[in-house]
């Protein structure tokens, strides 16, 4: 395809942000402005906003390659990612943000009274935000050399210059303008090429991808619609496995939690996480289609390893000429605008933990968190460049593995169980960072294993997520005097809603 | 007016009013002393919020997350078509975002309820 029409739209894209991203740092005055846009987003624009900044690579790009590749049961990636938010919704949306806490280490912090507490999330924080940013720099390296050819290291560095000058000059503030506008364009780049590409297909024939005929790279029509066959040898556990990592990881991971608290009160929280909901189940029906029209119309991308291309390719490929070109090009600036909304999220998150934890003695305020954003940026870049063999996919799915293995159990059991001790807590999460961990690790160094071990550690959350429950529990129980002294104060603040007049001890900002 | 002028006022009360007069106790301030009886009060908004998020997600458990666990069970459930379409695929493609939008907007009214009838119980006393 013609890669002028694809460079000029990352380009409009790139300027785009930057420019709504100028308006709101107009407004951005106060340290508060930069780290949670002063608690007054209003439910409707934070909803577009929190959906601009969840739906990533992985949801833009992988999503589709996953379903051409492997078929039906690839499915449950959209299906979780959803489903998390009602996980968060119904778990810690309302709670959360009536926790008054910043970051999620403030929310440890606060919620235990430990400061080791504090140190250990702040750690896993910036390990679970920089295993999610180095996926978005390789997915822009990815999308951008198949459209202008150009080295994988080009993309990555573009997303990571335009998030850097946006997160520099307008925080939280400007981010959450230009997240919104990046949801809708999202959208509009996918809704309106699958238009085209749904009438081309009916004009076609309308032959079903799942047609027990159609044949690609050896794996039958039927076997691709089966929702238990392609993927793995040991398809019902993987299948559970990616249900439990992306159902709890949502809640955990740093740049969800943190649009939280931008809302102006509990009720807010749970108004915008519903219409989140909505956004999102709009959006991820249309992915899939890509996918499987792309087994009809481009199975020789399974063949040659391009399947996460499908959506940036399959418009040209389908519809031709000028046309053809012109829709491609709509999808790769959606694809941009995937990598700049979550990128710019994560960084926020990421900054906010390491300028408080690790430089706040050094700096102060908003200096502080411009110099940690640089940092934010600059390691998962490197990282990228480094790691480059390890799919944009898995990269995600881990990240949400780990997640759920330590602030799900966090957040749940700190805000429903009250005999959660700092030393149950600390263990929890040992035990579980420390094993899925250990399975980021094996799939970093992209060695190769068989059977079992293979299903384990591809998709280590069905085990990991219940050993840390039940380490947290475990020992919290077996250390009953280590219960925090204000914690009926704390559930006071986390449960009453906001229209009762109550002491809910010191309110940080 | 100076000080010395006239004679001074003398104001006249009851000795009683240093024994205090019985406040009326609310369960907000229970609430906010930690007495017994307003953990008992905060117990029970929190284990009426607890199983309403249990409710939602054992419908999301068995409805949504049960269906691999079905398909493994009746294997035929794949071949079924619905509007030309495989059936795993109408399920887990389309029908499942209105049904968690559907839990999702159920449970919040829910939950606000829960809080207001809370809210009218600590405030009424």
């Amino acid at each position: 395809m013609s890669s002028s029409y694809a460079i000029t739209a990352v380009l409009l894209v790139s300027i785009a942000t930057l420019a709504i991203g100028a308006y709101g740092w107009r407004f951005s005055r106060t340290t508060s402005d930069f780290f949670v846009a002063s608690r007054s987003v209003r439910p409707a624009l934070n909803a577009s906003a929190i959906g601009g900044e969840y739906l990533s690579a992985a949801s833009f790009l992988g999503v589709a390659g996953l379903v051409l590749a492997f078929g039906t049961d690839m499915l449950w990636y959209p299906v979780g990612w959803t489903a998390g938010y009602l996980m968060l919704l119904v778990l810690v949306a309302a709670p959360l943000r009536r926790s008054g806490a910043y970051t999620l280490p403030d929310f440890a912090e606060d919620r235990l009274e430990s400061l080791a507490v504090r140190r250990l999330s702040s750690l896993l924080v910036v390990g679970i935000g920089w295993l999610y940013l180095m996926p978005q720099f390789q997915g822009a390296g990815l999308s951008l050399g198949t459209v202008a050819g150009t080295e994988p290291w080009v993309g990555g560095l573009l997303v990571g210059a335009v998030v850097l000058v946006n997160v520099f000059f307008g925080g939280m503030r400007s981010i959450t303008l230009v997240q919104a506008f990046q949801y809708w364009l999202k959208l509009t780049a996918l809704l309106v090429p699958v238009m085209f590409l749904l009438v081309v297909w009916t004009g076609d024939g309308a032959t079903s991808p799942a047609d027990a005929g159609t044949m690609t790279a050896g794996m039958t029509g039927d076997v691709w619609a089966s929702p238990l066959a392609s993927a793995s040898d040991h398809a019902l556990y993987t299948t559970y496995s990616i249900i439990v990592a992306t159902f709890l990881g949502t809640m955990g991971l740093p740049h969800v939690v943190v649009r939280f608290y931008t809302n102006p009160d509990g009720r807010a929280a749970r108004r915008t996480t519903l219409v989140v909901l909505g956004l999102l189940g709009i959006f991820y029906i249309l992915p899939p289609v890509y996918g499987a029209l792309g087994r009809l119309y481009a199975p020789e991308l399974i063949a040659s390893g391009r399947t996460d291309t499908v959506v940036l390719e399959l418009p040209a490929l389908m519809v031709g000429g000028l046309g053809g070109d012109l829709l491609s090009a709509l999808t790769t600036a959606g694809a941009f605008a995937a990598f700049l909304s979550t990128s710019s999220g994560l960084t926020i998150a990421v900054a906010g933990v390491v300028s408080q934890d690790v430089m706040g003695r050094r700096f102060r305020g908003v200096r502080s968190f411009q110099a940690a954003a640089v940092v934010a940026v600059v390691v998962p870049l490197l990282l990228a460049i480094a790691a480059d063999g390890v799919g944009v996919a898995r990269a995600v799915g881990l990240a949400f593995a780990v997640a759920a293995s330590t602030f799900c159990p966090l957040l749940v059991l700190g805000i429903w169980w009250r005999k959660l001790t700092d030393a149950g807590a600390i263990a929890g999460l040992l035990v579980g960072g420390g094993l899925s961990g250990l399975a980021v690790v094996d799939t970093l160094l992209q060695r190769a294993h068989e059977g079992w071990t293979a299903a384990l550690l591809t998709q280590p959350a069905a085990w990991t997520v219940p050993a840390a429950f039940l380490t947290m529990v475990v020992v919290s129980l077996a250390t009953p005097r280590r219960l925090p002294a204000n914690v009926s104060r704390t559930m006071v603040r986390l449960h009453t809603p906001e229209a009762v007049q109550l002491d809910r001890g010191p309110q940080p900002l | 007016m100076s000080p010395d002028s006239g004679p001074r006022r003398v104001r006249v009360t009851s000795p009683r009013t240093s024994a205090g007069r019985p406040r009326r106790v609310t369960v907000t301030s229970e609430i906010d002393a930690q007495t017994r009886i307003g953990e008992i009060y905060m117990a029970s908004l929190l284990r009426a919020q607890l199983r309403l998020a249990g409710l939602a997600i054992a419908t999301v458990g068995v409805l949504v997350a049960g269906l691999p666990f079905f398909f493994w069970l009746f294997p035929g459930l794949t071949r079924v078509h619905v509007l030309g379409m495989p059936l795993p695929w109408v399920l887990l493609g389309f029908a499942v975002y209105p049904f968690f939008l559907v839990v999702g907007w159920v449970y919040v009214r829910a939950a606000e309820r829960n809080e207001h009838d809370f809210a009218d119980v600590v405030e009424r006393s």
